[in-house]
C-alpha cells in the first residue's frame, strides 16, 4: 500500500504564546515548534500498515523552511521519503487554499491511502484531509482511531461524541483524518535518525504548484480571551497556597 | 431571496441540544442581517423533526429527504445540502460543530469555492466571528471575504438554546437526486467501548488530571490527594490515550460529561474538548504553572504553581484539615 501522511509543524505545547507586533499571530522568533500530535498518531498508523501490508510511506508537510527538522523526525520514525511544500505565506491561505497546494503535490504519487491528522494544535481548524478528499474526489472518513486493510479497502474505527464508535467501511484509495491515542506512538532511534539522512527530501516549492486565489476567510485580530468566572488566585508557597485553598474550600465553598 | 439556513442534527429521535444552540446563533444573524432564517433537517424520515422545528420562530423549514439519507454518510450529506443550496441560494449556512458537521461540511463548503468558519464561539456585528485559537490559548476574529454563502458552524454552549421563541412555521420538502454508487462509505451501527465500571458523573467530588503530571510514575501524587479528599480520579485525554489511566476516567466530549461539587484541576491546560465534559461543576479548582491556561478562565480557585510541589503540599493540608 502506497500511503501519503500529510503532517504539520505547530508551536510546542508548552511554549509561551506572545501576541507579535501586527495583532495577527504570536511572536514566532524563538518559539520551539513540533509535530502536530493527531499527525504524530497518522504517521504511526501509517508505519504500522505498511509493517502489516507493504508497501511504501511518503510524508509531506507544507511550510518555511524550519518545517524540515519535523519531516526529518517523521523519515527517522520511519517514512520512506519526503515532500517538503515550501511556502513561507502560508498564514495568508485559508483552509482550501493550504488544501489545494498539499492535493496538487500528492496527485502525481496516486496513492491508495492518504493520511492527516484530524486537526492541528495551532489554528485548529480540523478540516484539512476532509477538504483534501473533495479535491481529490475520493471517499473519506474522520476521527479515526484504527485502521485495516480488507483486500478490497479498508474497515475503520472512528471516535463518535461521548465514548461512541462506528465501524466504516470503504474503498481505496481513500482519505482519512487520524484522532490521537488509537496507538502508543514510537520513538525515533539512533538507527533510524541515521537512516533518515540518506533518504529522499524532495522540495517543491507553493508558487510551482499553482496560483494561490484570494482567501474566501480572513483572520483579522488575535486576542487573549476573556473569562467566564471571576477566578481567586491562591498565592504564596505551595505550603501558603494550599493552606489557603483548604480555608476556602472548607469556609467559602463549604464542600469539604 | 437569499437567507440564512440552520442546518439540523437528530439525537435520539429529536433535534439536537446543539442544534438548538446553532439556530439561535442563526436567530442572532438574523436580527443583525435582516435575513430571513430558514431551518433545515435531513434524513430519510424527517416528518417528526421538521414538526419540532417549526414549533420555532422560523420563516420556513425545510425538509431534505431521500431515502439513501437513512443513516449519515458524508457523501449522502454533501450532495444533497449542495443541490440544495444550489437551488436556494444562501447568506449563511449555519451548523452545529459536531463530529458529523465536521466530517462533511468543509468538504461541502469546499464544493461551493469557500471555507467553513469553523467551531465559532461568538458573533459581532459585521459580522465577525470569534473561534479559538491555540487549544483555547487565544481567540480570533474571523471574516467572510467572498461573494459566495458563508458556512459557520457553532461551539456546543456558545449560544442559548432557551432564548428561542415560539412559531408556527410553514414546512416544505426538497427531493434530491442521489444514485446509490456515489455513497462511497458504508457506515456501521453506534457501538460503546467495554461496559462502564466507574460513574463519574455520580461522584460529588473529583480531582482530575493532565499531561502536566508528565508520567505516568507520577501519578501516585495525584491518587494521594483524590485519596485524601475522598474523590474520584478522573483525566483528560492525554493521560488515557497514553494507558496511564482507564477510557472510562476521561471527561471531555469524548469521554464522560460530569457536574461534580468539585473538580480539582491538576497540570489540565482546558481546551474546549475537556471544559465542555466538566464546566457545570459546582466549584472549579485549577493547579497549573501557567497563569494564562485557559482552565483559569472558568477556575473558582487557582493556584499558579508548580504541580509537584503544590499537589503534595495540599494533600497533606486536607488531612491535617480533617
Ligand atoms: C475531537 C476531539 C475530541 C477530544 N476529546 C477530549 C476529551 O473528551 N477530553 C479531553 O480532556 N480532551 C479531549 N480532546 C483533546 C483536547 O483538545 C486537549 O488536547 C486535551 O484536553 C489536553 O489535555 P491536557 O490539558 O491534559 O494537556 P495539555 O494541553 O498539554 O496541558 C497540560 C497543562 O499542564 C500544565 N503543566 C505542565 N507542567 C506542569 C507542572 N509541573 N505544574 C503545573 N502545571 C503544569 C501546562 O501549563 C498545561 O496547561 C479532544 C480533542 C479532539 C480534537
Amino acid at each position: 500500500m502506497k500511503i501519503v501522511v500529510a503532517i504539520k509543524q505547530v508551536p510546542d505545547r508548552d511554549a509561551p504564546v506572545r501576541i507579535d507586533a501586527s495583532g495577527k499571530w504570536i511572536e514566532e522568533s524563538g518559539l520551539q515548534f513540533a509535530m502536530n500530535e493527531p499527525d504524530a498518531y497518522a504517521l504511526e498508523e501509517a508505519l504500522r500498515l505498511k509493517e502489516a501490508q507493504g508497501g511504501e510511506v511518503i510524508v509531506l508537510s507544507a511550510g518555511p523552511e524550519r518545517v524540515g527538522t519535523t519531516i526529518r523526525e517523521a523519515l527517522a520514525k520511519g517514512a520512506d521519503r519526503a515532500i517538503h511544500i515550501t511556502a513561507d505565506d502560508l498564514g495568508t491561505r485559508d483552509a482550501l487554499g493550504v488544501a489545494k497546494l498539499i492535493a496538487e503535490a500528492i496527485k502525481p504519487e496516486s496513492p491508495d491511502l492518504i493520511l492527516t491528522g484530524l486537526q492541528s494544535e495551532d489554528l485548529g481548524l480540523g478540516q484539512t484531509g476532509v477538504i483534501l478528499a473533495e479535491l481529490l474526489n475520493l471517499p473519506h472518513a474522520s476521527l479515526i482511531l484504527h485502521v485495516e486493510a480488507t483486500g478490497t479497502g479498508l474497515k475503520v474505527k472512528r471516535e463518535l461524541e461521548a465514548g461512541w464508535f462506528q465501524e466504516i467501511e470503504l474503498p481505496t484509495p481513500a482519505v482519512l483524518t487520524i484522532q490521537s491515542g488509537g496507538n502508543k506512538l514510537r520513538y525515533a532511534t539512533l538507527m533510524g535518525i541515521k537512516k533518515a539522512k540518506t533518504k529522499e527530501f524532495r522540495a517543491v516549492s507553493a508558487a510551482d504548484l499553482g496560483q494561490s486565489s484570494a482567501p474566501t476567510v480572513t483572520l483579522g485580530q488575535i486576542a487573549l480571551p476573556s473569562k467566564q468566572r471571576s477566578t481567586q488566585i491562591l498565592s504564596g508557597s505551595a505550603k501558603e497556597a494550599a493552606a489557603a485553598l483548604v480555608e476556602k474550600l472548607k469556609f467559602e465553598a463549604r464542600i469539604i | 431571496m437569499s437567507a440564512i439556513f440552520v442546518i439540523l442534527e437528530e439525537n435520539g429521535g429529536h433535534i439536537s441540544r446543539i442544534s438548538w444552540e446553532a439556530l439561535a446563533a442563526g436567530t442572532a444573524l438574523a436580527e443583525q442581517t435582516s435575513l430571513p432564517l430558514h431551518a433545515v433537517v435531513i434524513g430519510s424520515s424527517t416528518e417528526a423533526l421538521a414538526a419540532e422545528a417549526a414549533a420555532k420562530q422560523v420563516a420556513a423549514v425545510i425538509r431534505i429527504e431521500h431515502a439513501l439519507l437513512n443513516a449519515y454518510t458524508p457523501d449522502g450529506w454533501t450532495s444533497a445540502l449542495h443541490q440544495f443550496l444550489t437551488a436556494n441560494p444562501a447568506t449563511y449556512v449555519i451548523f452545529p460543530h459536531t463530529y458529523q458537521v465536521r466530517d462533511y461540511a468543509p468538504a461541502l463548503a469546499a464544493r461551493m469555492n469557500q471555507v467553513l468558519i469553523g467551531d465559532v464561539t461568538g458573533i459581532a456585528a459585521g459580522p465577525v466571528f470569534t473561534r479559538q485559537l491555540l487549544q483555547g490559548r487565544l481567540n480570533g476574529s474571523y471574516k467572510h471575504a467572498s461573494d459566495g454563502p458563508c458556512f459557520v458552524s457553532v461551539q456546543a454552549g456558545a449560544f442559548r438554546a432557551d432564548a428561542l421563541a415560539v412559531g408556527s412555521a410553514s414546512v416544505t420538502t426538497f427531493a434530491p437526486t442521489i444514485e446509490p454508487s456515489q455513497i462511497r462509505t458504508k457506515p456501521g451501527a453506534p457501538f460503546r467501548a467495554s461496559a462502564q465500571t466507574v460513574d463519574l458523573s455520580s461522584a460529588p467530588l473529583i480531582v482530575s488530571v493532565g499531561r502536566g503530571i508528565k508520567e505516568a510514575d507520577n501519578l501516585p501524587l495525584v491518587q494521594d490527594l483524590a485519596a485524601a479528599l475522598g474523590a474520584e480520579l478522573a483525566a483528560s485525554r492525554p493521560i488515557c490515550d497514553n494507558g496511564w489511566l482507564p477510557m472510562e476516567r476521561q471527561v471531555g466530549s469524548s469521554g464522560q460529561t460530569v457536574a461534580p461539587k468539585l473538580y480539582l484541576a491538576v497540570g489540565i491546560s482546558g481546551a474546549i474538548q475537556h471544559l465542555v465534559g466538566m464546566k457545570a461543576s459546582q466549584c472549579i479548582v485549577a493547579i497549573n504553572k501557567d497563569p494564562d491556561a485557559p482552565i483559569f478562565e472558568v477556575a473558582d480557585y487557582g493556584i499558579v504553581g508548580d504541580l509537584f510541589e503544590v499537589v503534595p503540599a495540599l494533600t497533606e493540608a486536607i488531612k491535617s484539615a480533617k
